[in-house]
């Protein structure tokens, strides 16, 4: 363990003891310290990520994603006022199988958006095709307003268009940190002449450690730092690879599955650190099956059957639309309307 | 028998030229298996390369030795750019199979009655690494104590051979503690998840084929100059795998193990060999179990017994650590 923690300025601890609940206050100062913009180099970015946090400042939370939202059609296709997500017709065939035929969809900037829909939906196809993991047959997308139709999936990630994985992927032998570390964008050590010489390098290098380090603290890894990373159960590995995606400072985060197979305690702690990130001003598309889950943290929900979009709308919609009901929740699931999206 | 003497064969093997082209050559596997995960099974390819770039070039073409050794690191450069950019993209296992065939097929062609006038064919080339010993510093007759003696020439080569490996060694110390090492073994633990974090992972892989292969072929123009000839049918496949023998002996992602696997390996062989003559001679051995000429087979034989009771025993090599191992099942 290194010295670093006990540095001064460092509120994060606050935050992850209770991640549960979003920081009420503090948020917006503390997150403009931790944007150093000579260590940014991308002023626009440091001008937006501003712009979003005086906003949520302003309207905390989901009540600002609610409010974002108010107006839009909770219909399948509808538009957004401010989308940072566009994707038009685009489609994916397996052989005979049509397994994603989306004509139009958007995502509203700092919401949580979940996908839902039946295993063999195409939820986790379209994550694919839009990350630029997978090669759609057709169709285009575009993210904050920059086409993505064939670019290759670490051009996207670059871009600040960040996903996770349904089955985790921890780099086994690689330690926590090293693990952080490595999602730093525009590293110089990593171009093959400049890492010979650390001099180049090393001064990067430990502005990254330094956020890594708070990264860690935030989603409670600190004390796994050195440890190889294979050596974390299930549910740190589901920690880390958020971790690590924020490390890359996305603008938006598509997490596939984040809480399979991880325990309910660890399942609050998640949905703390996933509404933290979106009242940060982070961007999140989730694929997830837990409905308590969804019908809790999502701002807007995406239903996916057979490919298409069938329904779209916040929680309370989506529980009330019959196609909705019919594919995929069941009649068990259509609760009466007045039970209201809970508060986080 | 006169033990002393089979230690001290076992001892100048351990560390004679033939360790040092070795453990360099090993030095670049290990910059593709251990460290990038890339399954290369024709190492010897780029030996190949690096070996006729010196043989060519001053036997055929005239030219100075140096140009020559520069020839055959931009044959590597070539061949590993061939090599990788077909197959990169595939699953690790594609490029076992490119490379092992890669290997073959430039054997059979260098050695080809069409590339005989440049290559001498089968025959091979001789005699082209004078411009080498030429300057060698060492006068002497012989150097070391007791029976642990070396020719002048062996001393230079040596000297080379192992300079060169540190060298090497200390290039991949360098760049496996940067950050762009720390993306090599990001792609050999999972490349999906290095690609998603926006690492080109590509290009990474590329990266490391070229400087494994380079380090090959630094390796394959040394064996030329050590032997003064070159002969397509030296650079078999059997020669990758005595490679691959080395670096997990030594320990796979460790920048010493090649050197240390490379020293054991040798001293093994060189011993097993010195031994087996002398029990075949003296009679201890008798000759209905092993004839003198089946020596040679013999000690890779018991090489490659050693190799699987080490994989048994002590998976992670030498160096390895098997906590780090254990890690690997998914």
């Amino acid at each position: 363990m290194s010295d670093e923690h006990s540095r001064p300025g460092d509120h994060r601890a606050d935050d992850a003891t209770v991640p549960a609940v979003p920081p009420a206050d503090g948020n917006g100062a503390e997150l403009t310290e931790q944007l150093d913009p000579g260590q940014l180099g991308e002023h626009d970015e440091v001008e937006e990520r501003e712009e979003a946090l005086e906003a949520a400042a302003a309207m905390k939370g989901s009540s600002a994603a609610a409010k974002s939202l108010e107006g839009v059609a909770a219909e399948p296709g509808s538009r957004k006022p401010d989308p940072i997500l566009v994707a038009d017709d685009v489609s994916r065939r397996f052989g005979g199988l049509k397994a994603v035929d989306v004509s139009h969809l958007e995502v509203q900037r700092g919401t949580i958006t979940a996908l839902i829909g039946p295993n063999g939906a195409g939820k986790s196809t379209f994550f694919n095709l839009v990350s630029g993991f997978d090669k759609p047959n057709t169709g285009t997308w575009s993210f904050k307003g920059t086409d993505l139709t064939g670019m290759s999936a670490y051009k996207i990630a670059r871009l600040g268009m960040v996903r996770t994985f349904q089955l985790t992927k921890a780099l086994m032998r690689l330690t926590t940190l090293e693990n952080v570390m490595l999602g730093a964008t525009g590293q110089r050590g990593e171009h093959f002449l400049p890492a010979i010489f650390k001099p180049s390098w090393s001064g990067q290098e430990a502005d990254n450690e330094k956020r890594a380090d708070e990264l860690l603290e935030r989603f409670k890894l600190t004390h796994m730092r050195d440890e190889f990373a294979g050596t974390m159960s299930g549910g740190q590995r589901k920690l880390l690879e958020m971790a690590r995606a924020m490390m890359v400072r996305p603008s938006l985060i598509m997490l596939d599955e984040p809480m399979a197979g991880v325990n309910p305690a660890l399942t609050q702690s998640l949905l703390g650190h996933i509404q933290a990130l979106r009242d940060e001003g982070t961007t999140i598309v989730l694929v997830e099956h837990d409905m308590d889950v969804i019908m809790s943290i999502s701002d807007w929900i995406i239903c996916f059957a057979e490919g298409k979009v069938i329904a779209e709308g916040t929680p309370a919609d989506i529980r009330s639309n019959q196609a909705v009901i019919d594919a995929y929740l069941g009649t068990s699931r259509a609760l009466p309307a007045d039970e209201k999206e809970p508060s986080p | 028998m006169d033990f002393i003497s089979i230690l001290s064969d076992a001892a100048r093997g351990m560390f004679g030229p033939e360790a040092a082209i070795y453990a360099l050559a090993a030095v670049g596997l290990n910059v593709h298996f251990g460290y990038t995960g890339l399954l290369n099974f024709g190492q010897v390819a780029f030996m190949l390369v690096g070996a006729y770039g010196v043989a060519v070039s001053v036997a055929t073409w005239g030219l100075p030795l140096g140009v020559g050794v520069l020839i055959g690191i931009g044959c590597a450069v070539v061949l590993a750019l061939v090599l990788g950019i077909p197959t990169l993209r595939l699953r690790g296992d594609y490029l076992a199979i490119a490379t092992i065939a890669a290997g073959e097929i430039l054997r059979y062609f260098y050695r080809s009655s069409y590339a005989q006038p440049l290559t001498g064919g089968v025959y091979g080339l001789r005699q082209f690494a004078d411009g080498f010993y030429n300057l060698n510093p060492f006068t002497g007759t012989s150097y070391g104590f007791g029976a642990f003696t070396f020719s002048a020439r062996s001393l230079w080569i040596m000297v080379v051979g192992w300079s060169l490996t540190v060298l090497c060694s200390l290039l991949v110390w360098l760049l496996i503690h940067a950050p762009w090492g720390r993306v090599l073994r990001a792609v050999r633990e999972d490349e999906l998840a290095a690609r998603s974090l926006g690492k080109n992972v590509y290009g990474f892989k590329l990266q490391s084929l070229v400087l494994g292969g380079i380090i090959g072929a630094l390796a394959g123009s040394l064996l030329a100059i050590n032997v003064q000839s070159v002969q397509p049918d030296s650079y078999n496949p059997v020669v990758t795998f005595y490679l691959y023998a080395i670096v997990i002996l030594g320990g796979a992602s460790r920048i010493w193990g090649p050197v240390l696997g490379s020293v054991i390996f040798w001293f093994v062989v060189t011993f097993l060999d010195s031994f087996l003559r002398a029990a075949t001679s003296s009679g201890l051995i008798p000759s209905s179990i092993i004839e003198g000429s089946d020596v040679g087979a013999v000690r890779f034989a018991f090489v490659g017994l050693g190799l699987m009771l080490l994989m048994i025993f002590k998976p992670a090599g030498i160096l390895g650590n098997r906590k780090e191992l254990r890690l690997d099942v998914r």
